[in-house]
């Protein structure tokens, strides 16, 4: 029994009964005393003043081309589990083809980052939220793991994770019984980074994603926004999505 | 009023034990798989990120939603005056209890962190008819027990009309709810409608008749005891009127989608191209749930009705489930429209039909909360006295038919 | 009824004579971490880092506030323990540094069903 040793007695040893029971009281204070001034340490919050977004042209992206694909499953540790219907894909290449004009398409699609998000709307502990800032994410602290988010979204953006999970990314928590989706690299972003699916993109010079502050005017999306036609999937939903594509069209 | 005898399930010792042991097996099947599915990870079931919602939960809506219906009985009774039906109030109460809990085992079993339950029940979000529903249907629970024991409390039973309306209107909130955990999803076509809020209450109607009139008439028959004939024939009468008006509310769904060029897709999928679906939705669904209980009900009939009350039971109760599946596995089969008028392929299922293949796991989970709802009513009987005399409910009904 | 009383206090006089020196109660042997306490002392992290991780985590995901000496990587960092082979050990080991205390608390948590239990830089080393 490695682990243990000699017991202390009440003034010696690591915990001193005495200062225990002291220290608790003075815990018990500090516990009751607002958590926002005890616990803040550095770094603001982040605010709505941002909207993060992204903008896809479609007439660069490539059908067969899956560079965003495995930039994604690299940086947050999506491993597959060789079963294509449980393994989580938070990034997905989707082809279209017009069965009347035969126009081919091919576009990347994620979560959308809608500004009315339906997955916020229906989870029932508060998990499914958006980040003032415009990001939707999932809190997996306290996901129960119920799926309804999964019903709820229209873009079928979210997967479950049905197995247990080791070795996953430091900065990409992930694990069995809750719910994921495209985090815009949260993580990245906050750090003044761009996602891996865009940077990818660019790296093997297809230029097809952009990503930046729709808030901004003077940012590349939005003065692409502003100067090219763009949509938004499924827009008669009213939900405002963050990522918008150039180049859709054709259909009913 | 003539005041009620109430009596304990009169089964023998050894008939007691060889029940409790084959419910409690059931459930104990399904505790079984609910650990195996928590313990591997759901990738042993048939549930995945195309389908999402399986077995479990078709099993779990329909107990969840006869639950509210099985208490339809006492509101009849105490709210809306019905003599015949008094006498029955409690063991509607003690079906609704067990159905509940039933069903709301397997919900909360099939989550993927079944061990957050307590942030389920302490952490809300009020803008999700999940949330809603979670906190209706604990409060059921409360205001069940709270009519079952001002009903029994002699002391209290003068409140036993006030707590009756409370569990009306609470049960009309909550099945309202339950449907509209698919009506207000705007993002699949064969959901997104306000007629599932009544085609939900309207089912909870009938299901909750189906299980409650077989189970009345097997704790009779545990003690020996017959119930009266004018009795079985107005149960069921109820439940044929129950079974049309959820053949109606069917029907106005899909004749309403009908006319939406938007919607034919899935309306054309669920009526017709379906394979399993569409098979489960005529013959399961419309036929042996609906047409056939009309007929065995309706049916011009002097003799044997207690039988064709009963399998017209079973048939709503088969019925039921197969509306479910439709309802919950149709919804979720048919693919999400993101480029409407496009074909669509993609690594993730997009653009084609899912299909899905429950695995034992799940079907036994499902099974598992008929057990536990089955164990709850037989230990409730036997424990406590829910049964009025049998005497009881002759004479009410004679009183009734003057 | 006298026998088992008498069983009973036959054993609890024994255990108090095997107590009668120090070593009264089996204490968990908590690795040394690397460095000073950074966030706070040792006595209020031990009975306060609860409540540290359960706030600061609310902050992380739902404000994106990051402080440096705060995030879980960063107690990961110090407080990795090396195994056998000299690379940091996973939660899997109970020599892991939370294993030490939670093992013998007999309290569960469940931060490493998601989190990885490593230092991220011998994560990255490891791939």
């Amino acid at each position: 029994m490695s682990n243990f040793e000699k017991a202390p007695t009440c003034e010696t040893g690591p915990v001193n009964r005495r200062r225990f029971l002291s220290g608790l009281i003075g815990a018990g204070t500090l516990a009751v005393a607002p958590g926002v001034t005890l616990y803040k340490y550095a770094e603001a919050a982040v605010s709505s003043k941002v909207r993060w977004g992204m903008l896809i042209d479609t007439s660069k992206c490539k059908s067969g081309c899956t560079k965003c694909i495995d930039a994604c499953a690299t940086e947050n540790g999506l491993t597959s589990k060789d079963r294509p219907r449980t393994d989580a894909q938070w990034i997905r290449k989707v082809d279209l083809r017009d069965s009347k004009t035969g126009r081919t398409q091919s576009l990347p699609v994620m979560c959308q980052h809608c500004a009315e998000p339906p997955c916020v709307d229906v989870c029932p502990t508060g998990a499914s939220f958006k980040r003032a800032d415009g990001i939707v994410l999932v809190d997996k602290h306290i996901c129960i793991g119920c799926r309804y988010c999964m019903m709820a979204c229209p873009y079928k953006a979210r997967s479950f994770v049905h197995e247990t999970l080791e070795d996953q990314k430091p900065h990409a928590p992930r694990g069995k019984g809750t719910v994921e989706s495209c985090t815009m690299c949260v993580h990245r972003v906050d750090a003044g980074g761009r996602p891996a699916c865009v940077e990818a993109c660019e790296a093997a010079e297809h230029g097809a994603m952009v990503f930046g502050d729709l808030n901004d005017p003077k940012s590349e999306i939005s003065k692409r926004l502003a100067s090219y036609p763009s949509m938004a999937i499924r827009a008669d939903l009213g939900l405002d999505p963050g990522v918008r594509y150039q180049g859709l069209g054709g259909g009913r | 009023m003539k005041s009620v005898r109430y009596e304990h399930l009169a089964l023998s010792g050894r008939a007691f034990y060889v029940l409790l042991a084959a419910v409690g097996g059931l459930a104990g099947i399904g505790l079984l798989s609910a650990w195996a599915m928590e313990h591997r990870g759901h990738w042993v079931t048939g549930m995945d990120n195309q389908i999402v919602w399986g077995m479990p939960h078709i099993f779990a809506i329909f107990l969840i939603v006869a639950a509210s219906g099985a208490l339809n009985v006492a509101s009849m009774g105490s709210v809306f005056g019905r003599a015949a039906y008094k006498p029955l109030a409690r063991l509607s109460g003690l079906l609704a209890l067990a159905l509940l809990m039933g069903g709301l085992s397997v919900l909360v079993l099939d989550l993927g962190r079944p061990d957050r339950l307590i942030v389920a029940m302490t952490t809300y979000n009020f803008k999700s008819i999940f949330a809603w529903n979670i906190f209706l249907y604990t409060g059921l629970m409360a205001v069940v027990g709270v009519y079952l024991w001002v009903q029994m409390e002699r002391r209290f039973q003068h409140l036993a009309g006030a707590a009756g309306v409370v569990a009306l209107v609470w049960r009309l909130a909550l099945t309202t709810g339950t449907g509209l955990i698919f009506g207000m999803l705007i993002a699949r076509e064969a959901y997104d409608a306000a007629v599932m809020a009544p085609l939900f209450i309207a089912m909870s109607l009938a299901f909750g008749m189906a299980l409650f009139v077989p189970v009345l008439i097997a704790a009779y028959a545990a003690g020996g005891h017959t119930i009266d004939e004018a009795l079985i024939r107005r149960m069921g009468r109820l439940l044929g009127i129950f079974v049309a008006a959820v053949l109606y509310f069917v029907a106005v769904q899909h004749l309403t989608n009908l006319y939406a060029a938007e919607h034919t897709g899935v309306e054309r999928f669920i009526l017709a191209d379906g394979g399993a679906i569409t098979a489960l939705f005529w013959f399961g669904q419309v036929v042996f749930g609906g047409l056939l209980p009309l007929a065995l009900l309706f049916g011009k009939t002097r003799n044997g009705i207690q039988s064709r009350v009963l399998t017209a039971c079973l048939l709503i109760v088969l019925g039921g489930l197969a509306q479910l599946y439709v309802i919950i596995i149709g919804g979720q089969a048919y693919p999400l429209q993101l480029f409407p008028g496009l074909e669509v392929t993609s690594s993730f299922f997009d653009g084609q039909v899912n299909t899905y293949t429950p695995s034992l796991y799940e079907i036994m989970l499902g099974l598992g909360g008929f057990g536990i709802a089955a164990l709850i009513t037989v230990v409730g009987l036997m424990a406590m006295p829910f049964l009025p005399a049998s005497t009881a409910l002759g004479a009410e009904q004679a009183e009734a038919a003057e | 009824m006298i026998r088992l009383l008498v069983i009973a206090i036959v054993m609890f006089g024994a255990a108090v004579a095997a107590s009668a020196d120090e070593s009264r109660v089996p204490f968990p042997l908590v690795p040394k971490a690397k460095g000073e306490a950074c966030v706070r002392d040792t006595d209020f992290m031990r009975t306060n880092h609860m409540e540290l991780l359960l706030h600061q985590r609310d902050d992380t995901v739902h404000e994106g506030v990051r402080p440096e000496k705060t995030r879980l990587t960063a107690c990961l960092d110090c407080h990795a323990v090396k195994g056998a082979s000299g690379t940091p050990i996973t939660y899997k080991d109970p020599k892991h540094f939370c294993r030490t205390c939670h093992d013998y608390a007999a309290v569960s948590i469940d931060c490493f069903s998601c989190h990885n239990s490593v230092p991220e830089k011998s994560e990255a080393a490891r791939k």
